[in-house]
């Protein structure tokens, strides 16, 4: 089990849509929301929410600023 | 374990910088001045530098970068923005002042001002974006075009017997001896960002230590430019940029 575990906000109205978060989870839990915000773009959202083990891959590769990271320790 | 236990305040690790404004940034999606700009925000709050920093925009996509980063900036004309930051660390020497520039502008029409500020070793930081394509007017050919890359005004490639080769402009600026640190980094990864990051870091630090100039070139993509996704972008970035424009420290004193 993982030591670690996270979770990410996403500030939809910001995002873009434009994947690179998705391309540099290495955990695969982000994914393309069917929705769109206001300036129609398709927003990342998390669809595996188990995996995330905070590392903040997605935080640091976000042109657009709009990924919050939040990372505890695993205590199941 | 819920993720709803998970997002809490005590929890939080990474965020959006206070120094980052609310304003949605004008850029394409996948854009790597976004990561920039907030790269270049996130050091000016660590190192505590947000009321004495003054930085000059370009001319270029990141003509808007004062509307993004909340420091004091000055618009420079077209490639001029290295006369304009010596002229305002010669008058406020106590400032931390760095340039934002693209390829067109730094290494085009601002070659002259971007050598001669270099060589007369003026303590200012120069963040370089180099896509090798010029975004902003719709993906012309620039000075740091790959040979054989496909743009708007060279559609059957670069030719180097028409056109020149590309323009390694870091390489000239290293040999310089007003120059104190010239590195060439990206940021289409995790640890590509974070040695991104400590390098724009270690270009305020020496214009605070007085070293000389500072140049950090960031090979970057423009995937609207370049027609490609971003995620497609990285990829071509990885495999034909960095064959041109080799990663890491050019000179460092």
């Amino acid at each position: 089990m993982a030591k670690f575990r996270g979770a990410v906000v996403i500030d939809t109205e910001y995002c873009k849509g434009c994947e690179l978060c998705v391309e540099a989870c290495p955990q695969e839990v982000l994914g393309m929301s069917p929705k769109v915000n206001s300036k129609g773009y398709h927003y990342s959202e998390m669809v595996a929410e188990e995996n995330c083990i905070g590392c903040m891959a997605c935080g640091y590769v976000c042109p657009d600023a709009c990924i919050s990271v939040y990372k505890t320790l695993n205590n199941d | 374990m819920n993720t709803s236990d998970i997002i809490r305040p005590e929890n939080k690790v990474y965020g959006k910088t206070k120094l980052l404004t609310e304003n949605r940034m004008h850029y394409c999606p996948g854009c790597s001045h976004g990561v920039v700009h907030k790269l270049i925000a996130e050091v000016i709050e660590e190192m505590g530098l947000q009321e004495k920093t003054v930085a000059i925009a370009p001319v270029g996509c990141a003509v808007f970068a004062y509307n993004y980063i909340d420091v004091d900036w000055q618009e420079a004309a077209h490639g001029r923005a290295p006369a304009l930051a010596s002229a305002v660390k010669r008058l406020l020497p106590e400032r931390n002042v760095f340039t934002y520039q693209g390829d067109g502008d730094l290494a085009a029409i601002g070659t002259a001002e971007t050598i001669h500020a270099c060589n007369r070793g003026e303590n200012i930081a120069i963040f370089f974006i180099n896509n090798a394509i010029y975004g902003m007017t719709g993906g012309q050919m620039a000075p740091t075009t790959l040979e054989g890359m496909k743009t708007a005004t060279c559609p059957a490639g670069r030719n180097v017997e028409l056109n020149g080769y590309p323009l390694k402009i870091s390489d000239m600026l290293a040999l310089l001896d007003g120059t104190c640190y010239v590195t060439r980094q990206s940021v289409e990864k995790l640890a590509a960002v974070v040695k991104t990051k400590k390098a724009i870091r270690k270009a305020f630090e020496n214009s605070a230590a007085k070293k000389g100039t500072s140049v950090v070139e960031i090979v970057s993509t423009c995937n609207t430019g370049w027609g490609l996704s971003p995620h497609k972008s990285n990829l071509w970035m990885k495999e034909n940029m960095f064959a041109k424009y080799p990663l890491g420290d050019l000179k460092n004193v």
